[in-house]
This record gives structure tokens, C-alpha cells and sequence, in this order.
């Protein structure tokens, strides 16, 4: 039997405030443990949260860039449940009125193929604490530092058939999230998390199957993993005339399996009530129209935009454009050398060859465009190879701030050849050394040019333009 | 709706409370007769009255997002019953 996966998501991300949703201690990432709290945020008996404007801003932006309808007048409600990563024993959400809902996130595979995910709401909640499980006593340890952050969770509807769809709807948000810079949406610090609900039913069917909730997945990789996993087991069990149980299970990365969390922690009766403590919030429509206004060029437009203006294929355009501090240095170096097709040469080749050698966040790389642009110059008037230029290109991402461009090439005499002389008196050098290889020539071996141009450019460091070595290897070659 | 004792320690169980046989007679009686009174509330007509969402008709009570100093750990961790250096200390909650 064939058979269709079916998923439904529920992203959690934390929005980039200075501070707490609930009260004024610092999001700052990392710190000593509870240094980054106070006795809103440990839950001490008597305190009385305040609300962070900061919070809805963010919060509205998000659901609008997602198509969302937005609630003109939200509330929040409190989740009661008895866990120690929460100290109030409760946490505040919003249940009964979301603050978005009804939205859609349009996806591009990379087939060609397009699809549609629908966002069934948004709400806003505030982020648990961390807990430590000591190994060697029966003792968990607390750390309040993260409880409060403020966070959206978006829930989608079960939209989703393939990993691929997954990878591509949270690569989408990060990036959404990124252009509003609300977020950095970084899942390997737990800034964006994703739960995916699962379940399989036979192809064609229109019923859904039982579905079990994967949580603690966080990497792209890892979700696709985690995918392919359970979908598997699904399978399976069913064919072996086995019953899904409705669980949560944890995802082991490392051992690449999932298993169920026991049923104690499976236990979900939240019995929500409307929160006391924050009174509600009403959006003016004037706010709604600000924030539209204010509304950055997404990845989509201006991936559209490279490719029209400056010649970019769609793929390169979309790789670029979906980072927006990438795009930025592309597009604002482009402005100061005019060279679009060599700005992304060094983009597409050693940008993304470091971020992914090195596991750099894009977001986070500092390129100065006015420093990439005298760079550009260097090697599109000829004055430095693309061979010598990676090396100078290293330094320009590495370097640090001080870094200077012309100083550097001047110090590590990375100019290229422009003298003839030299170029010629190389190539009779390697020709005289090389008989062996000359009379494989001569007879006919063409494919061994590139092994004279190979060594020619080795003596010369690689600073000799490849088609003027090519040119002279040739001339030497016909004049034997 | 009638209080059971199931529903007590139903709810004494979510709260991780342990109520011995007295206690737990005591809290269904306790607990019956607000539930009861809920229905007094009930026989109320409020066909056209919006829920309820704040006992004050207050909204918009926001604060800016200006980072204040965090309290010093020492008082925090003061209020637990149990702590170490820079921690809050409970029961294990993973076998
Ligand atoms: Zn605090």
C-alpha cells in the first residue's frame, strides 16, 4: 500500500526584545545562572506583571507578514500546569483569542514546484526556564534565565506531505523573521523550535490518522531525520497490524531515534482560565496600517528584483535574498563597484563555502562593502587573479575591522603578472623541463596544455591571468 | 455538578498535592459548595453580557522595553526551600 504523510507544525520563536515579556530583566543569551531575573520571573508570591510594548509590535509584524488576520482586541489566558520550568506553576498564553489567525506561508521546492501552507493562528507566551538533571544526585537544577522570553508560537494547519516542505516553511520564517528583525531564529540556541505533529494514512485517503508530537528537534537536519523516522515506524507498526498510540515522543538526535515520553509527562489538562494579572490589549487600526507601511522587501521580491536588475539565476538569487544580511552586502557592494556578476562570484563561492566550512549563522558574517568593492575592483580591472584573490578574500571576512584591502596585496605581493617578459621566460622555463611532456604534445596529447598552464601559474603563485598564461603556453608550444 | 472524590484527587494529583481521607472529604464539601454557587450565578439571564475578560475595564497596561538591573541572585534564591550556589534545587524530575 502506498502511503502519505501528514504534518502539521508548531514553531515556537523568541522575539529579539531588550527585555521579558512580563517584566524588565534582560533577554541577553548565555549570563550565570538566574542572574537574568527578578521576582516577577521566579514567581514569587505577590508580583504583578507588566506587559512589554515591544512585544505586540513584533508580534503583530509576524502575523501580518504571515497573512494573518489580526485580533483588534486580545487577551490572555493562563495555562496551568505543574512542571518545574515554570515557577508560577502556570505560564501565560493566549488561547482563547489568538492574536492572528487564518494566514498562509507560500513555499518554493526545489522542483519548481510551489505550495501552500495554511497558518491556523499565532499566540503570544512566555518562554519556560531550563532545568539541569543532575547525574549525580536526585536533585534538578534551576535556571530562571530564559523563563519569560517572550515568545510567538505558530501552529500551522496539517499541511505539510514531505520533509522538504518542512525545511522550506522554517527556512522561510527565519528569513521573514530576520527581514522584520524580530528574530534571529536561531534553532541551535533554541531561539526557534519546532514541534511536528505526524501522522500517515493510506494514499487517497481523506481521513487523518493518529498522530503522535515530536518535540526537542533542533536542526534543519535534524527534523528531516526525525521525519523520516517516525514516518517509517508509522509505517511499519501499521503494516504490522500495530495501532499509533497518541504520544509525545523526544527526539534523540544522536542516537537518531525517537521514544515516548511516559505518560505522567504525556498528562494535558491545562484547565486555562482567562489571566488575571495582564489586562487586555486592544490594536488601533492606524497601528495595523503603520506597521503595513513599514513593511520590509521580503526574500521573494527581492530575489525577483537580483534577477531582473543585476542578472542573477533564480537559484543564486534565491540563496542570496533569503539572507538578509547577506543581501545587503551584495546589494550595497554592487552599488559601489558595479559588478554584479563578480560580487556574486564571491558570494556564491567563498562566502557560502566558510559559512558552511566553519558553520557560520549569515546573519552574523560582517562583510564591509566598501572593502568587498575595492576587492571587486582589484580583480575585474585585472590587477589581482581570482586564483591570488581567495586569499586576500579570506582576510576580507577574517581580517577584522582594520583590514586593508590594497595594503594587504601590496604587503603579500599578490599583484598579478602584468609583465609578458616574465610570462614568457616562465613558460620556456617549464617547457625546457618538461621534454617528456613537449613530445606527448607533438604527438597530438592536447590535453596536456593543461598541465603546462598548471605549472606555469604554480611558479607564478597564481598571479598571472589564466588566459594570458593559456595564450603564451600555446604560442611557445606552436613555435617548437 | 456534583464533586466527587475522584474529582478532588483528580486535581489534588495535577497540583502534586497528597491529601489524606480527611482532607479529601473536607475539600469535596469545600469545594462543592462554590460549585454550587456557580449555579445560583447561573439562573442570572446573561444572554447579552460580553465574557468577562478583566474584573477593572483597563486595557493597554504596557511597559517599555527598557532592560532594568535583574534582583541579586542572593534574595532570590533566599525564598527556596532548597538551593545551591546559583541555583533553584527540586526533586528530580526524569528517572
Ligand atoms: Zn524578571
Amino acid at each position: 500500500m502506498k502511503w502519505e504523510v501528514v504534518m502539521g507544525l508548531e514553531v515556537h520563536v523568541e522575539l529579539a526584545t531588550k527585555t521579558k515579556i512580563f517584566c524588565s530583566c534582560t533577554t541577553e543569551f548565555g549570563g550565570e545562572p538566574n542572574t537574568h531575573c527578578c521576582p516577577v520571573c521566579t514567581g514569587m508570591p505577590g508580583t504583578l506583571p507588566v506587559f512589554n510594548r515591544q512585544v505586540l509590535e513584533y508580534a503583530v509584524r509576524a502575523g501580518l507578514a504571515l497573512n494573518c488576520d489580526i485580533t483588534r482586541y486580545n487577551k490572555f489566558d493562563r495555562k496551568n500546569y505543574f512542571y518545574p520550568d515554570l515557577p508560577k506553576a502556570y505560564q501565560i498564553s493566549q488561547l482563547y483569542l489568538p492574536f492572528a489567525q487564518n494566514g498562509h506561508v507560500d513555499l518554493k521546492l526545489k522542483s519548481g514546484k510551489t505550495s501552500q501552507i495554511r497558518i491556523h493562528e499565532i499566540h503570544m507566551e512566555e518562554d519556560a526556564g531550563k532545568l539541569v538533571h543532575s547525574a549525580y544526585d536526585d536533585s534538578t537544577y534551576l535556571d530562571y534565565n530564559r523563563c519569560g522570553i517572550p515568545l510567538i508560537e505558530i501552529v500551522s494547519e496539517p499541511d505539510f506531505r514531505e520533509a522538504e516542505e518542512v525545511t522550506a516553511y522554517l527556512s522561510k520564517l527565519k528569513s521573514v523573521f530576520e527581514y522584520l528583525g524580530i528574530s534571529d531564529c536561531r534553532m541551535e540556541e533554541g531561539s526557534m523550535r519546532a514541534d511536528v505533529n505526524l501522522s500517515v494514512r493510506p494514499e487517497g485517503s481523506t481521513e487523518f490518522g493518529t498522530r503522535t508530537e515530536m518535540k526537542n528537534i533542533n536542526s534543519l537536519r535534524a527534523i528531516e531525520r526525525a521525519i523520516a523516522y517516525e514516518s517509517k515506524r508509522q509505517i511499519e507498526l501499521i503494516e504490522d497490524g500495530g495501532k499509533v498510540v497518541q504520544e509525545t515522543r523526544r527526539w534523540d538526535d544522536a542516537k537518531g531515534e525517537s521514544y515516548a515520553m511516559r505518560s505522567k509527562e504525556n498528562a494535558q489538562d491545562y484547565r486555562y482560565f482567562p489571566e488575571p494579572d495582564i489586562p487586555p490589549l486592544s490594536i488601533s487600526e492606524e497601528e495595523i496600517q503603520h506597521y503595513i507601511d513599514i513593511t520590509p522587501e521580503f526574500a521573494d521580491a527581492k530575489a525577483e528584483r537580483f534577477m531582473k536588475d543585476f542578472g542573477l539565476s533564480e537559484e543564486d538569487a534565491d540563496i542570496i535574498a533569503a539572507s538578509k544580511n547577506l543581501a545587503y552586502i551584495f546589494e550595497e557592494t554592487v552599488k559601489l563597484c558595479d559588478s554584479p556578476s563578480e560580487v556574486r562570484f564571491w558570494i556564491m563561492s567563498q562566502v557560502l563555502y566558510y559559512a558552511n566550512e566553519k558553520n557560520l549563522d549569515l546573519e552574523k558574517l560582517s562583510i564591509s562593502p566598501e572593502k568587498f568593492a575595492e576587492f571587486v575592483k582589484f580583480i575585474t580591472g585585472g590587477k589581482v587573479t581570482r586564483q591570488a584573490g581567495k586569499q586576500v578574500f579570506e582576510q576580507l571576512m577574517f581580517g577584522g575591522t582594520d583590514f586593508d584591502v590594497a595594503a594587504y596585496i601590496k604587503e603579500n605581493e599578490l599583484e598579478a603578472v602584468e609583465d609578458t617578459g616574465l610570462i614568457d621566460s616562465t613558460v620556456k622555463a617549464v617547457i625546457d623541463a618538461n621534454p617528456k611532456a613537449v613530445e606527448q604534445y607533438k604527438g597530438g596529447g592536447t590535453k596536456i596544455m593543461g598541465f603546462f598552464v598548471g605549472q606555469v601559474m604554480k611558479q607564478l603563485k597564481g598571479k598571472a591571468d589564466p588566459a594570458a598564461v593559456n595564450k603564451a603556453v600555446l604560442d611557445a608550444l606552436e613555435k617548437l | 455538578m456534583t464533586i466527587t472524590k475522584e474529582i478532588v484527587e483528580y486535581a489534588a494529583a495535577l497540583s502534586r498535592l497528597k491529601l489524606d481521607d480527611a482532607e479529601t472529604e473536607d475539600m469535596q464539601k469545600q469545594m462543592s459548595a462554590i460549585v454550587d454557587y456557580m449555579d445560583v450565578l447561573n439562573k442570572l439571564d446573561t444572554e447579552n453580557v460580553e465574557p468577562l475578560s478583566h474584573v477593572f475595564s483597563i486595557s493597554n497596561v504596557m511597559r517599555e522595553d527598557e532592560v532594568v538591573p535583574s534582583y541579586d541572585r542572593e534574595a532570590l534564591l533566599d525564598n527556596a526551600p532548597e538551593r545551591n550556589e546559583e541555583c533553584f534545587v527540586v526533586p528530580k524530575t526524569v528517572e
